[in-house]
């Protein structure tokens, strides 16, 4: 794919130096930020004190800023509850998901297109926030984790994704195994999800993420303080001493927060280097049918 | 089991007419509709079940609470219980003659439209660059690499912000102190804030961003370039008279569409980004619907400014999608 190299003269090395130094460029503006924010998480304290401030290659390394971090009680805690609705969210979004994903990918469902315009409709109108609100408090889910989980249990995007796979599967395989009398359940446990691993593999990794990355329901639904989620309480602790730009303020918790932003990110790139391929397959995926 | 309705037609696509010409004769009613259609689906429809119940609670049943906004909303009396509001459209006015009315709309938009821009052209510019990189393994560690922050939450970015640009401790400060200059509070100057809002939105998606458009390069037939090559053009005009007129439309539609959302400013980047300091140039339709709302308990007027901005969002998403569709078929 893509284009044949060909070797010319010195136009093309000009150019592609630049490019490459450029491309180098780009690749370190999006990592350094991160390693940062670890080296300053690592910082004796006493040095960022002398310093006046952060310093990018801390002449010693510390961990006292995670050790200080974690003797805080909500830290392990809401990482428990942030592990919690991702591996529960994820399921339920994944059984849900396929549910509606597969019978809407057979064209011969009758209403078929009745069910399809009711979903795109949500994507294009929401009755916003303060009647959601309602109607979740009305289904007794304030201020329980479910609040998490149920309220955004399907992303319409990622059913439609899902349908399109469907879709272009060989029809043949289902077709035979209904004349040999297999039921709809079946044809989906045993020869639809066996042929989908890739696409189950994608949406579920971006509903994992949804949920790791959870911030926007836990404000709305949640006021106990024990429920919430790793974004909030890393985001409540780096507002702490925001909100004090005083420097005796601030300082004290400086390097903790950096280690409580590391925290809340390290297991999202420790698994990124893995992951990463099926991301990219994912947004093409979605680009191919909106 | 209420997935298989009454029996219908056998041409009936249009669902749910229930069978009028009732019968008398022979075929009872049962087994008509173990004859029909819908009966042959019916594991279909079972497997549609949850999914729909839950569209129909927490996608359509708050379709019909929006009509707090045109009522004088009590907790106690709930959604239906509540009187009318007593022009039914006391909050649209008390919203449209507020002193926020314009500030809120000013910020949504002007933060959305830098977003917009600074969320297309650099993922362009990398996609070009990405597709001129002759060297397989430094594509593929750069675009790897680029669109890491794209699944790093907001909170996560909002720390490195602080690491970044905090008055009192951010390396940038630090460094501005040490040129002998002024340490500048970005977070908390109506100067500088929206700027901090929109360079964190186009670092953390600019290798995101740029897929699309690579894969809209990968694309292009090779053969146009190897005849512009024969033409004498050099790799600049490949660029320009080429690739640049091959993924057109792309562009075009992906500008379109993302346009469709303007009214959509980011609700929690904003939320986790602001403080009561940048409220003047921070606060979007979507942060002040939450605090008056869900801080204030002012449930009618934040839903019915809610309803306004949906009402406009459905509106503009419409046309965007006919303009799209339009362009793709003109000239693909």
């Amino acid at each position: 794919m893509g284009r044949p190299a060909v070797v010319t003269g010195r136009e093309d090395r000009i150019v592609n130096t630049i490019v490459n130094t450029l491309l180098v460029l780009v690749a370190v503006m999006a990592v350094f930020p991160l390693l940062f924010v670890v080296s300053a998480s690592l910082t004796p304290y006493s040095e960022v004190l002398r310093n006046g401030g952060y310093v990018v290659i801390p002449s010693e390394f510390t961990l006292d800023a995670y050790r200080q971090l974690l003797d805080r009680p909500e830290i392990p805690r809401a990482f428990g509850v942030t592990v919690f609705i991702t591996v529960v969210g994820t399921a339920v979004n994944m059984v849900l998901t396929t549910l509606l994903a597969y019978p809407l990918s057979r064209k011969d469902l009758p209403g078929r297109s009745v069910v399809l315009f009711a979903l795109l409709f949500t994507m294009m109108f929401g009755a916003g926030l303060i009647p959601t609100y309602l109607i979740v408090k009305s289904t007794g889910l304030l201020d329980t984790i479910w609040a998490m989980i149920i309220p955004n249990a399907i992303w319409v995007f990622n059913v439609l994704i899902m349908k399109t796979f469907f879709e272009n599967l060989p029809i043949e395989l289902i077709e035979s195994a209904r004349i040999d009398g297999a039921g709809e359940f079946r044809i989906l446990l045993r020869i639809v999800l066996p042929l989908s691993v890739p696409v189950m593999l994608t949406l579920g990794l971006f509903y994992a993420v949804g949920h790791w990355n959870e911030f926007f329901n836990a404000i709305i639904y949640i006021r106990d303080q024990d429920l919430m989620p790793l974004q909030v309480v890393v985001r409540n602790l780096l507002a702490q001493s925001q909100s004090m730009e005083n420097v005796e303020a601030a300082v004290p918790t400086v390097t903790v927060q950096m280690a409580a932003v590391v925290v809340a990110a390290i297991p999202m790139i420790a698994i990124y280097p893995f992951i990463q391929r099926h991301f990219q397959k994912g947004v093409l995926l979605g680009s191919v049918k909106g | 089991m209420s997935a298989a309705p009454a029996p219908s037609p056998p041409r009936a696509v249009t669902a749910s007419a229930p069978a009028t010409h009732d019968a008398a004769g022979p075929p009872s009613r049962w087994v008509r509709l173990r004859r029909s259609r819908w009966w042959r689906h019916r594991a279909a429809y079972l497997m549609l079940l949850p999914g729909l119940v839950w569209f129909a609670i927490y996608k359509y049943a708050p379709m019909y609470g929006v009509v707090i906004a045109f009522k004088d909303y009590n907790l106690g009396l709930g959604i239906v219980g509540s009187p009318w509001a007593d022009p039914w459209y006391k909050y649209f006015e008390q919203f449209f003659s507020s002193p926020y009315f314009v500030p809120l709309l000013r910020n949504t938009f002007l933060i959305s439209i830098y977003k917009i821009i600074w969320g297309t052209i650099p993922p362009l510019l990398l996609a070009l660059l990405l597709n001129e990189c002759r060297r397989t393994w430094l594509r593929r560690w750069v675009q790897t690499l680029s669109y890491m922050p794209h699944f790093l939450s907001w909170v996560i970015v909002f720390g490195i912000t602080v690491a970044f640009l905090s008055q009192s401790t951010g390396l940038v400060n630090r460094t501005l102190e040490s040129l002998g200059g002024d340490p500048i509070g970005f977070l908390t100057s109506n100067d500088w804030f929206r700027s901090v809002l929109v360079g964190a939105d186009a670092w953390k998606d600019l290798g995101w961003g740029a897929i699309i458009y690579l894969a809209a390069m990968i694309g292009i037939d090779p053969q146009r370039y190897e005849a512009a090559r024969v033409d004498g053009a050099s790799r600049l005009q490949q660029i320009w008279h080429v690739t640049l007129p091959g993924i057109r439309t792309v562009v075009i539609l992906l500008f379109v569409l993302r346009l469709g959302h303007i009214l959509e400013a980011g609700f929690e980047q904003v939320y986790i980004f602001y403080n009561v300091q940048v409220y003047p140039v921070a606060d979007i339709i979507d942060t002040w619907v939450f605090r008056t709302g869900l801080e204030s308990l002012n449930f009618s007027l934040a839903a019915a400014v809610g309803l306004f901005k949906a009402m406009i969002g459905l509106v503009l998403i419409v046309v965007a999608n006919r303009l799209a569709k339009r362009w793709d078929g003109q000239l693909w």
